[in-house]
């Protein structure tokens, strides 16, 4: 444990402050935000909204966990609206066929089937060198393909489904929503993985610099697989939770979901070139992309406009973090020069 | 141009190489389906089919002609499609609102043009993002715009001479068969006869050394992308007008069709290899075979998986293809930094 942590801090970059103030900026934004939205709709910041607010952003939290560490080894993953669908789709199937079978084990089924297309995009990646944008643009479709081949084309409505199943998104645990408390564990469990854990350090080594990862004998290759395969068993588990959450499987589930989930990446200041970013930033990213989703159409912006809107916001953050990391450097270079 | 010169005179001619080349595999392919297309349907060999046939599938073929440039420099554009989607749809609304035919054409060529530059701006004045990045937001950006304007409706109603450019020809052959041809017979010349054409290929090898040799390369690129504006502006128009009218969801998942057509011609997504014979070979193949399953009523999902499957299993081939060389050429710490160069494209 004590070598871990020695390792994190041997990567902190030089100019630590900036992540600090570039989360700060984040958190002011979002403060701005739910400003406005109050003055707009006064029913914005009440508690049983903020609280649907966080049960509709679980599901994106999850699976976004799993898009940073894949951009974190300087990857994209696009299949994983795909993935969502298919493993909804094949657990919706199994609960219609055996409606008395276990809800946690519908759970494991969906992740179980995430796995296995993680771990096709993750041996084509880090085995036979695919680049990664590629790689998953294929598997978008085949995925997707293979999803309306097991539905045949058909949906799995609310009456074919267990009271169960539904439970496992709609249930509470001590009043809190299980969404929010899957989503919370999963944070909890990925802030020590990445943090504290000498695999998570070594993901973002490989990220920063792979040439360097391989010469100090970090197995590269395996922690690329690793890290696809870990983004299949979050989208495999999304996917359960979005079928049993708006209780319908269809074949066009989560079409175009993988965008917002690299958008609340993003949005997070995690790089999309690899090596950097941090779960607070994330959890801001996350959150952000949350309210611009769900409160645009309490302030009666047409939904026509979302998508320009995320597009704008996801274009901004990414050419602020550019702006952001130069200015940085530029002043981190005056320093020296005194 | 002398050194340029001797690099190709270098290569010896032969006949193994020759016959060794991808582009043989994909006239294989190529001549597989029409055999198994003609065993399916007796209909088949006439001369309506090869004449018809193209109509429908072209009009994404136009953007395979400068992806086939955009990979070739090593990056990547997953916008076109939107692009594509938002001039249609201008076009449609200003016809609509009183704009004379010939210049709500012109106006989309204009705005599908303004995208390309938009995105060649944004990748060379900020050139820490990639390519992936940047077109990912002017995907959803363009889109967006398209849903703003039109929202859930469609706009159509253009007048009858427009619907010829996709369904009429000129002496028997196509309007849209000319204009591709043209077309390709232009990008052809660009990419393999001029200076521009072998920077787009010293860049796409190496993009420092290129700048350092005084390659312009900012305004390689920002050319590569206007033209991919212009050519997404065709492919608007053609699509338009075959179906008579627009929706903000037109064209969707276009991008990933091009890019798999572009990869199966043999355009190594590392950049710097490739050439624009294999992609039009791509696009006929995967259009007669869409038709082919067509005959036998297989429906639009398997065909999703194919064309997934043909994507991945190209780039597999050619990426062993490549590695092998290169493992037999260069000594092994030169093979790690080999893999790592085709690997990471981040500028």
């Amino acid at each position: 444990m004590r070598r871990a942590a020695t390792f994190s801090e041997s990567f902190r970059p030089a100019t630590a402050g900036a992540g600090a103030f570039r989360e700060l900026g984040l958190l002011a934004f979002i403060v701005i935000l739910c400003a406005i939205f109050q003055l707009r709709n006064h029913n914005f910041l009440t508690f049983s909204n903020i609280r649907d607010l966080l049960a509709n952003t679980a599901i994106l939290s999850i699976l976004s966990v799993g898009m940073m560490m894949v951009l974190l080894t300087a990857g994209i993953d696009l299949s994983i609206g795909a993935t969502v669908a298919l493993s909804g789709m094949v657990s919706a199937l199994t609960v219609f066929a055996h409606p008395s079978i276990s809800p946690l084990l519908s759970l494991l089924e969906g992740m179980a089937v995430g796995a296995v297309c993680g771990a096709l995009i993750g041996v084509l990646i880090a085995r036979f060198n695919v680049l990664p944008i590629i790689a998953t643009l294929g598997f978008m479709n085949i995925i997707r393909g293979v999803t309306y081949l097991v539905s045949k084309g058909a949906w799995v409505s609310s009456y074919q489904m267990s009271d169960g199943f539904k439970k496992l998104a709609t249930g509470t645990i001590l009043g809190v929503s299980n969404l929010i408390v899957i989503a919370v564990v999963i944070y909890l469990a990925f802030f020590y993985f990445i943090n504290h854990m000498k695999t998570g350090r070594q993901i973002y080594a490989v990220g920063s610099n792979p040439a360097a990862a391989d010469i100090s004998g970090i197995p590269r290759r395996r922690i690329i697989f690793l890290v696809y395969v870990i983004m299949g068993v979050l989208a495999g588990l999304g996917g359960v939770l979005w079928v049993a959450k708006f209780a319908s499987a269809q074949g066009d589930t989560a079409v175009g979901y993988e965008l917002s989930v690299i958008a609340a990446v993003v949005l997070g200041g995690v790089s999309i070139s690899g090596g950097s970013g941090k779960v607070s930033g994330l959890i801001l990213g996350t959150i952000l992309l949350g309210i611009l989703n769900n409160a645009l159409p309490l302030i009666n912006v047409s939904p026509f406009w979302q998508q320009a809107i995320q597009g704008v916001v996801i274009l901004a953050a990414v050419l602020t973090n550019v702006l952001v990391k130069r200015n940085n450097q530029r002043f981190a270079l005056r320093k020296r020069a005194i | 141009m002398k050194v340029e010169r001797s690099i190709r005179m270098e290569r010896a001619w032969s006949w193994k190489r020759f016959f060794l080349q991808w582009e043989w595999l994909l006239v294989l392919i190529f001549i597989a389906i029409m055999v198994i297309n003609s065993g399916i349907s007796s209909y088949f060999f006439s001369v309506d089919t090869f004449v018809n046939t193209p109509m429908t599938f072209l009009d994404k073929a136009f953007l395979v002609l400068p992806m086939t440039m955009v990979i070739i420099l090593g990056n990547i554009d997953i916008s076109v499609a939107s692009t594509v989607a938002l001039s249609a749809v201008i076009m449609a609304v200003t016809f609509n609102a009183g704009l004379p035919m010939p210049l709500a054409i012109l106006l989309c060529l204009v705005v599908a043009t303004t995208c390309g530059l938009i995105n060649g701006l944004l990748m060379t004045k900020f050139k820490e993002l990639s390519s992936v990045i940047v077109t990912l937001a002017t995907m959803i950006i363009f889109r967006g715009i398209a849903y703003v304007i039109l929202e859930d409706q469609a706009s159509g109603k253009f007048p009858t001479w427009y619907s010829a450019l996709g369904w009429g020809s000129v002496g028997g052959v196509p309007i849209m068969v000319i204009v591709f041809a043209i077309c390709a017979v232009a990008f052809g010349i660009l990419l393999h006869k001029t200076s521009f054409g072998r920077k787009i290929y010293g860049m796409g090898s190496n993009l420092t050394a290129s700048r350092y040799s005084g390659i312009k390369t900012d305004s390689v690129i920002i050319v590569v992308s206007v033209l991919t504006g212009l050519m997404a502006g065709f492919t608007a128009l053609f699509l338009t007008s075959r179906m008579g009218s627009t929706r903000p969801n037109v064209a969707q998942g276009y991008e990933l069709e091009v890019i798999a057509m572009v990869v199966l011609g043999g355009v190594s997504t590392s950049g710097g290899k490739g050439r624009i014979g294999g992609p039009i070979l791509a696009v006929f193949i995967i259009g007669f075979l869409n038709y082919g399953l067509g005959l036998i009523n297989i429906s639009a999902q398997v065909l999703l998986i194919i064309v997934g499957l043909l994507l991945i299993l190209s780039v597999l081939i050619l990426n062993v293809r490549f590695r092998g060389r290169y493992q037999r050429s260069l000594p092994a710490s030169a093979t790690v930094a080999a893999e790592e160069q085709s690997n990471d494209k981040t500028p």
